[in-house]
Parts: C-alpha cells; sequence; structure tokens
C-alpha cells in the first residue's frame, strides 16, 4: 500500500499524432518500469490495429515508480486513452479515475479538434493540467504560438508549458517532475468501507475477465468477497495486481491506487463500467455516479462473401463481443446478401476497426454494407420504434414524422481552407453555429445530421483540407426533417443492401449520383439493366448499363481446351465474387462504392 | 460406348518453325537458321510409334500438319509421317489430311510434292488481302504472291482453305465486306476468317499497351463485322459452321470437327495437345514446348510429353460444352448430361434462350447468331454447377 500524497494519477491528452504514445513510452522507459531489452514502440497499444494505425482504441494502464528530486519515491499510475472521437466513453470514464492530464500538443501543429474534446473532458472530470508542447526539437516548432493559442482556444494558462521531444527524450524528466509538483494526490480514507470504480474489465484467454479499479475509498484485499453494486453479482477476488504494464501480484490496494483483478467473472457483458465495487459484507452505502452505458450509433450489416462462413462469421463476432460491450450485433437476412448480422458500432472507427479484426484475426471475407444511423420513427399509432436499417422502413402512410440525430461538430482548418469546409458542411445539410479564429486557424462549429457524416464526410474533409483539418464530433440531439427511403432497383428488381435512407430535398441528386456510379460498378451483362432510384413507386432517376455484344475468342483448336477450361475455372471463380440479383451479378465493392458520394 | 467415339479420332503433327515470328502470332513457333530435317524426322516417328503403341486399333479419319509453317518441312518428312501413321495405325479409306502452309512463292513450288506425299487439303494463311496490311501483320508474302500460291495449290489440289484475319487497324467495315468477297472469289469453299485479337505476350500486345496499335475496332464496329462477315459468307453459301470457320456443305474441315466434337486426338510435336481415351478415362497430353528440349526428351527419354493429366467427368463435361458450343450443329444434351453426370441447367438455358442467345432443338443446344458473339459468357454461365 502506497501513502496518498506519494500516489499521482494522471492521464494524457493529445491528438491523434502529436506524440502521446511516444511520450508514454519515454515516461515508461525512464523510470526503469519496463526493461531495456523488452521495450517496443507504443508500448501500450497492444493490438495490432492500434499499432499499425498509430491510434488507441482501448484505455490502458501502466503504474510507475518514480524517485522524484524531492528524495521520496511516489507511483504514478498513467491512464492511456484513445483519442478518437468513438471512445469518447472510454475517455469520459479513464478521466473520472484519475486527478491530472498532460495536455499534449504538438509544437509544429498547435492544437487540434480532437484534443479540444479530450481536454474539456479532463476539465469537466476537475483535472489540473499541465501543458506539454512536444515535437520542440523540429525546426517548424512555434513554442510561443502555441503557447498563446492553447490559452486563447482552451483558455488554460500555457505559461509554465513544458517543451518536450518525445523522440529524443528531451524535457521528459521535467515532466516527471511536473506531475508530482504539478498534480494533485489523490483524497480517500483508508478506514471506510470498499468503495472503488469500475473503470474497464477485458477479456483474457488465460485469466478470463480482467477487471480495472480505481479505489476511492477502503482497502481491497486478494481473497476478499466483493459486491458490484450496480449489478449485485457477487465474487471473489482470485487476484489482485497492478500493471507494469503487464501484471504484478500484489497483496492489497489502498485509496488512491489503480489495479486490476480476476474474480471468475465469466463475460466482459457482466460487468458494468463505472459500477461502484464494494466489499459483500460491510460494504458502502452510497454508490459512485456510474456512466452512461456507450450506445451504438452506427450500424451496418456485415455478410460473409461466402455463404458457407456465416457459421464462422457467427462464431468470430460471439468471440469479439465478449471483449467489447460497446458492440451490438443480431442476425439479419437480407435478399440481396443471404444471411449475416447487422452491427451497431461507437462510430465509424470502431465499425473499422471490428470489421478489420474480423477480417484477419479470424480470416473471415466480409461484405459490409452501407453505415446508417438510427432513425426513430414516430408512428401515426403513437408507437416509437427505431429504425437500424433502411430496408426495414415501413410503408410511409403509417409513419407520422421521422427524427434523426444531430451532431455539434468541431472542425479546426487553416483559413485556407476555410471556405472548401463550410461548402462541404451546407452540403451535407449542416446548419452553422460557430466560427472563430485563432491565428490563422479557424474553429468552425456545425450542427449536422450524422447520417451525413457517417459514410465519407471525414474522407471528404480530409481531401477538401489536404489533411490539415481536424474533426470531432459529439451526437446532440434527434430532430425531426424531411426524410425518406430511397430504393435502388436493379433490373426492375429493389436491392435491400442499397437503400437508404435520405432528405427529400437531396433525393433526386443522391439517386443520380449512385445510378451513374451503379453504371460503372456494375459489369456489363449479356442483356442491358436498367438502374432506377425510386421513393415510394415513383422513380427519381435512371440510368442504363447497355448490353454487353461481344465476348468470344476467335480461335479454339485442340490445343486450346485446356487453356480455355482452366480460364473458366478462374471465370467461375471470379463469380464467386459477385452477388446474384435476379439475373444481374453486382461485384461486393459496389454496396459501398455506390454510396460515395462525390469522388 | 467410350464418349470419344462421338467426335472421332485424329492425329496433329506441330511443325514449330517459321521464318519469321508473326507479331500477333501467341502459337508455338519459332524461328530458327537451320532445322536438321532427318533428325526431326526420326523423332516424330518415334512420338508416332510410341502413341499408336498406346491406342492399337485405331483408325485415323484425319492427319492435321500445324505449326509453326509446316510448309517449311520437307515434303520427304510430311511423306515419312504419313507413311507412319498409316503403318502403325490404320488409316481410313476416306482420310483427310490437311497441311497449313505460307501462301509464298517458296513453298508453292513444293505443293505438288506434299501432295504427292498424301496431302489432300492445303490450308493457306493468305491474312489479308492488302500489301500494306500484310507488312503490318509481319507477313512475308504480298498479295500478288498468294494469288499465284492459290492458284497454284488449287491447281493441284481439291480441297484449299484460305485464313483471313479482320478487324485489323483503321480497317473499315466496307473495306473488309470488299476484302471478303474477293477471297470469296478465290476460294474454293473453305474460309477461316479471324478476328484479330491482341494476345497476351505477342509483339502486338507490347505495341498496343505503348498506344502503337492505334485504330483497332471498338467493341460495337467489331461486333458489326462479325455480323458483315456471317451476312456476306450465308449469302456465298458458305455460312459459319463454327465461330470463325466458314464452308460450302460438305467442305468443313474434319479434323478441326473432331476437336469441337470433343473426340480423340494424339498430338505430336513441340506442345502438341492430345486427348486420348485409355482404359475409359480421357488424358489430356502436352508436349515440351521448347524445339530442343522435346526433342532431346524424345531422342533421351523416349517421350517428348511434359505432362499427362487424368481428366475428371466434370472436366470433360467443360471441355465437350466450351468446344461444342463453337458449332453450328451445338452440344448433344444426352452426351453432356452423361459426361457432367447432370443435365444442362435447364432454368439458365431458358433465361438465356429468352434473350435469344440460346436454342434448344431436337436434343441438341445450339448459340444463336448473337448468342455466338458471346459465347465466353455463355460458356461460364451453363457450365456452373446448380
Amino acid at each position: 500500500m502506497t501513502e496518498l500524497d506519494r500516489i499521482r494519477n494522471f492521464s494524457i491528452v493529445a491528438h491523434i499524432d502529436h506524440g502521446k504514445s511516444t511520450l508514454a513510452d519515454r515516461l515508461i522507459q525512464l523510470t526503469g518500469t519496463v526493461a531495456e531489452r523488452d521495450m517496443k514502440a507504443q508500448l501500450l497499444d497492444s493490438m495490432d490495429i492500434e499499432r499499425e494505425r498509430g491510434i488507441t482504441i482501448k484505455a490502458n494502464t501502466v503504474r510507475i515508480e518514480y524517485p522524484a528530486k524531492d528524495g521520496h519515491t511516489y507511483v504514478l499510475n498513467l491512464i492511456d486513452t484513445p483519442g478518437h472521437v468513438d471512445f469518447a466513453y472510454e475517455v469520459s470514464r479513464s478521466m473520472r479515475a484519475v486527478e491530472g492530464s498532460l495536455l499534449v500538443v504538438d509544437a509544429t501543429q498547435g492544437v487540434e479538434a480532437q484534443t479540444l474534446a479530450n481536454v474539456y473532458q479532463a476539465i469537466d472530470a476537475g483535472h489540473e493540467i499541465v501543458p506539454v508542447l512536444n515535437k520542440i526539437d523540429l525546426p517548424a516548432a512555434e513554442p510561443d504560438r502555441i503557447k498563446e493559442q492553447i490559452e486563447d482556444v482552451i483558455g488554460i494558462d500555457a505559461q509554465d508549458a513544458i517543451p518536450i521531444s518525445a523522440k529524443t527524450g528531451l524535457g521528459i524528466p521535467d515532466v516527471l517532475e511536473a506531475i508530482v509538483q504539478r498534480l494533485p494526490a489523490p483524497k480517500g480514507r483508508r478506514d471506510a468501507p470498499l468503495k472503488a470504480m469500475l473503470v474497464d474489465s477485458w477479456y483474457d484467454i488465460y485469466l478470463g475477465v480482467v477487471v480495472m479499479i480505481r479505489v476511492m475509498d477502503g482497502v481491497i484485499r486478494k481473497g476478499d468477497r466483493i459486491k458490484m453494486m450496480q449489478t449485485g453479482a457477487l465474487y471473489g477476488i482470485d487476484k489482485l495486481a497492478v500493471l507494469k504494464p503487464q501484471m504484478v501480484d500484489i497483496a492489497e490496494l489502498g485509496p488512491g491506487e489503480i489495479g486490476v483483478f480476476t474474480a471468475s467473472i465469466k463475460q466482459v457483458r457482466d460487468t458494468r463500467v463505472g459500477d461502484t465495487i464494494t466489499h459483500e459484507k460491510k460494504g458502502c452505502d452510497t454508490p459512485l455516479p456510474g456512466f452512461k452505458p456507450a450506445q451504438p450509433v452506427v450500424f451496418c450489416g456485415l455478410f460473409p462473401v461466402d455463404a458457407n462462413d456465416f457459421d464462422a462469421l457467427r462464431d468470430a463476432i460471439e468471440k469479439l463481443a465478449l471483449n467489447d460491450a460497446s458492440f451490438s450485433y443480431e442476425m439479419e437476412t437480407s435478399a440481396a446478401l443471404g444471411f449475416g448480422f447487422r452491427c451497431g458500432f461507437l462510430g465509424l472507427l470502431h465499425l473499422e476497426v471490428v470489421r478489420d479484426r474480423l477480417e484477419r484475426e479470424y480470416d473471415l471475407d466480409l461484405i459490409t454494407t452501407a453505415p446508417s444511423v438510427v432513425f426513430k420513427l414516430f408512428m401515426r399509432d403513437g408507437e416509437v420504434r427505431e429504425l437500424h436499417n433502411p430496408a426495414d422502413m415501413p410503408d410511409l402512410t403509417l409513419v407520422d414524422h421521422i427524427e434523426e440525430p444531430r451532431i455539434k461538430a468541431t472542425i479546426m482548418v487553416p483559413d485556407d481552407f476555410l471556405g472548401d469546409v463550410l461548402k462541404l458542411c451546407q452540403d451535407r445539410r449542416g446548419l452553422q453555429v460557430d466560427l472563430t479564429y485563432a491565428g490563422s486557424r479557424a474553429m468552425v462549429v456545425y450542427d449536422l445530421p450524422l447520417a451525413e457524416v457517417v459514410f465519407d464526410f471525414y474522407d471528404r474533409l480530409k481531401s477538401v483540407t489536404k489533411g490539415y483539418a481536424s474533426f470531432d464530433y459529439q451526437i446532440s440531439e434527434y430532430r425531426q426533417d424531411n426524410l425518406v427511403k430511397m430504393s435502388i432497383l436493379v433490373n426492375d428488381e429493389p436491392v435491400d443492401a442499397l437503400a437508404i435512407m435520405v432528405h427529400r430535398d437531396r433525393a433526386e441528386a443522391r439517386g443520380r449520383v449512385m445510378c451513374e456510379k451503379l453504371k460503372d460498378l456494375i459489369p456489363r451483362h449479356m442483356f442491358k439493366i436498367p438502374i432506377q432510384a425510386a421513393i415510394g413507386g415513383r422513380v427519381i432517376a435512371r440510368e442504363t448499363i447497355a448490353a454487353l455484344r461481344k465476348d468470344v475468342t476467335a480461335k479454339c483448336y485442340g490445343g486450346d481446351a485446356t487453356r480455355k477450361r482452366k480460364l473458366l475455372d478462374k471465370q467461375k471463380a471470379g463469380k464467386k465474387k459477385m452477388r446474384q440479383f435476379g439475373k444481374v451479378e453486382i461485384p461486393q465493392t459496389a454496396f459501398i462504392s455506390a454510396l460515395k458520394m462525390d469522388s | 460406348m467410350d464418349d470419344w467415339r462421338h467426335g472421332g479420332f485424329g492425329v496433329y503433327v506441330h511443325w514449330p518453325f517459321c521464318a519469321a515470328k508473326c507479331p500477333y502470332c501467341d502459337f508455338n513457333s519459332h524461328v530458327a537458321a537451320t532445322v536438321d530435317q532427318d533428325r526431326w524426322r526420326r523423332a516424330l516417328l518415334a512420338e508416332i510409334d510410341r502413341l499408336a503403341a498406346e491406342t492399337p486399333g485405331r483408325v485415323v479419319e484425319t492427319v492435321f500438319f500445324g505449326g509453326g509453317t509446316p510448309s517449311l518441312m520437307d515434303p520427304s518428312v510430311t511423306a515419312a509421317v504419313i507413311a507412319r501413321i498409316g503403318a502403325r495405325w490404320q488409316m481410313a479409306p476416306d482420310v483427310e489430311i490437311t497441311l497449313e502452309a505460307n501462301p509464298g512463292s517458296v513453298e508453292a513450288g513444293r505443293f505438288r510434292d506434299y501432295i504427292g506425299a498424301g496431302v489432300n487439303r492445303l490450308s493457306l494463311g493468305v491474312q489479308a488481302l492488302d500489301d500494306a496490311d500484310l507488312k503490318r501483320l509481319g507477313r512475308i508474302h504480298d498479295v500478288a504472291e498468294a494469288r499465284r500460291a492459290i492458284a497454284i495449290a488449287q491447281s493441284v489440289c481439291d480441297r484449299v482453305s484460305l485464313d483471313l484475319i479482320y478487324a485489323r487497324q483503321n480497317q473499315t467495315p466496307e473495306a473488309w465486306a470488299a476484302e471478303l468477297h474477293a477471297a470469296l472469289r478465290l476460294s474454293q469453299g473453305h474460309l477461316s476468317l479471324y478476328q484479330l485479337t491482341i494476345e497476351d505476350g505477342t509483339t502486338f500486345a507490347k505495341r498496343a499497351r505503348a498506344g502503337q496499335l492505334p485504330g483497332l475496332p471498338d467493341e460495337d464496329r467489331g461486333t458489326d463485322m462479325y455480323l458483315i462477315t456471317n451476312e456476306i459468307c450465308d449469302e456465298a453459301g458458305l455460312p459459319a459452321y463454327e465461330i470463325s470457320n466458314h464452308a460450302a456443305p460438305g467442305q468443313e474441315c474434319r479434323h478441326n470437327m473432331i476437336y469441337w466434337r470433343y473426340g480423340d486426338y494424339a498430338g505430336i510435336g513441340p506442345g502438341a495437345h492430345g486427348r486420348m481415351t485409355l482404359g475409359g478415362q480421357r488424358h489430356a497430353t502436352a508436349g515440351h514446348r521448347a524445339p530442343a528440349l522435346w526433342l532431346q526428351a524424345v531422342e533421351e527419354q523416349g517421350s517428348g510429353e511434359v505432362s499427362r493429366e487424368t481428366l475428371r467427368r466434370a472436366e470433360e463435361a467443360e471441355e465437350y460444352l466450351l468446344m461444342a458450343l463453337r458449332t453450328r450443329e451445338g452440344v448433344d444434351a444426352d452426351r453432356y448430361a452423361a459426361l457432367a453426370g447432370h443435365p444442362l441447367p435447364r432454368a439458365r438455358i431458358d433465361d438465356l434462350s429468352e434473350f435469344g442467345l440460346l436454342e434448344m432443338h431436337d436434343g441438341r443446344l445450339r448459340a444463336t447468331r448473337d448468342g455466338r458473339l458471346l459465347l465466353n459468357r455463355l460458356i461460364v454461365e451453363l457450365s456452373e454447377t446448380p
């Protein structure tokens, strides 16, 4: 057990690529927490996808022992949090477990939209914030300008910002000292009944469910009988440990400490993040406030390319869900794509990460249908329904009105590109809320329909700003709008996987673009294929794929039979990559490509 | 009854040498400074002995000398090969023996000798009746030479077929129609008319990639030219009996019909393919492609074969389908079903018939005029296992 005033708990707030993981690596390295030979880059990002994409998906924690200049050794608990909006809920709960934050800002780039969102969460959690200017060794670094920008945009004092280079190690000792000197020690009473916050949980194939906790009051020991206050479930502590970052057993955890335990818990779903853990007997009376569980906001269909892989896909999804309570799934049948799953995600990155993991870790070939948001249908009979899939849209005459989720989007962009960004937001039915400048960068706040953002907004934003814009959003509210279901008919048959919900005023333009795209995406057949976009029974756009006229080999004699047969086998395999709709074959890639708006 | 008997049995002999390599040709042809004709004769005869020993009692209905340029083969070699085929197998009384020949003046002088050797059908690679285009196709003869060669061939041989290539660079449908009319006036009842195809690995493919083959027809024009070809030949009484082959009734090339009817054939020579039913199972054989390698293999190992694959029934069915659907007489549905183990896909045939691409009549499945143009697609559709 460590005395409260020798503990500092903190997180790091930064925009992607501003050096958060590298700084964490340096702190770990400099304090000798991990032996030099075991060091690898982005130590705390354990998933392949995290390392590859340079992002953090799951919060991770490490306990560092640091002998400070005052002669005392301090225990520093770092919770490394995801930076991306999709995982904002992970950030917010992690923030509640610590008392301070390092705000890492790239001294060549300045404050970005993600930084802003996360730093406000830290401020909301009552954190003490220590600004750190990274990449100070680069010639393009402008520490003074960035300090000013931090003060202007975020509104915190940045004069004492610590200049560092996480890459070279410059300034890292100053950061360690600042953590001890400038961040507050946790509070709590050792003699009070146990009160610990469930910060996170994950599934480990050897240990089962591992639960991360922050002790607020009291002491937790190996062998204790504990109670989860929200679920009422009772468990015995099998193993108690701290993360360095690998698990190191510890006899007890007292107030202010962060650690993990296992207790023969079967599934991650049996644990609630934000739940309060106390002792079965002589427990505390009032639980901690808890968190609202993360709600999926983006849905899409995942189908196996080969229908025979359906069982494999189900197994993979079930296994993945063991470790990701924020991801939801239910079976779906599509006339177009066969059996698959309708899956809910926290956002687009979450969707991509899950899909990548399914394809990579479980070796599956998947067709992903267009992402959709959750619409609320207010039926004439007073019922309110959630629509996760445009294909399930009921008869319009039964629907009184439809509401869609709106977001508050914050975009930071060099003013050269401001016009393009405003146009993009305008084109996506955005309403401008705010526009301010900090130096040569503009900060634009827009009220946008989430449906207009989920698909390719971020790609478009990157492309119109040559990658200089940063973007973050929060769901704000549901609001009524004139929304309709647009169906796509290929050869006069509706293709359910291509149906989308769209604003009435934009339906024609969308329909035209989709028909044009499909005309290019669907190969020519032996007959002509009409492609139509329709609202209800009314066709609003139409294209025709001309029939293929000629595909015949001029010469085929005795020496060609083998070659032609082998070619035939290849062609048949190629057809498997297509989906049959009536008589028309549509390539798998078309389902997503058809929906991209401007390219 | 073994399936091959529906198609018959023929012998293919490959002579791999050419005086020059044509830039569009992807056949197994090689340019050699000198060819040891004696050595080649011995090797070809040895291969005949080997294959005949495997297929005793067969009656040879056709022999075909292809290439390369078989008219560079010494007529004495041709004679020896024909004699050996007749000695090791039994030669049908009405055997058809075809030799492909270049219509140049040198070769024309030897036509009579080939007839003397037993050849009774000549196939002349005229390719174009336009000097500039002949040059572009890399041919070493000109139109005047070709006309003389045709006349000589026809004077010594009853059955002379002409090969032409159309849909050439900057060729208009009108110009092709005129050329085809001229060819019909020269012909004696058989024309092979090939739409120019840019094959992978050829000089033309390289040029096309580099943008050096402008003026090739697009799909629409290519289609139109194919249709014009068929119309003109129909009118002239030489309807298409296969995608690219036109003949007056009775003048069809019987050897090639063995391929398209999916009979058996012994393949002799470098890169030659064979289909041989042995003990009730069809085998696909192929010879070493490189002439020197083939020669060495025959001499040292007693066989020029580089591969021999036993075909599964389903593979036989596929090959039968893809060959036979090329012909006017089409696919025998019962024969297909016996090979494939399942009937032709009826529902799909109905769909495709509705589009006017196929027709089923008297137990035979045929591609219509429009269907032949889309034959590659039709074959994929039909051969998918239901």
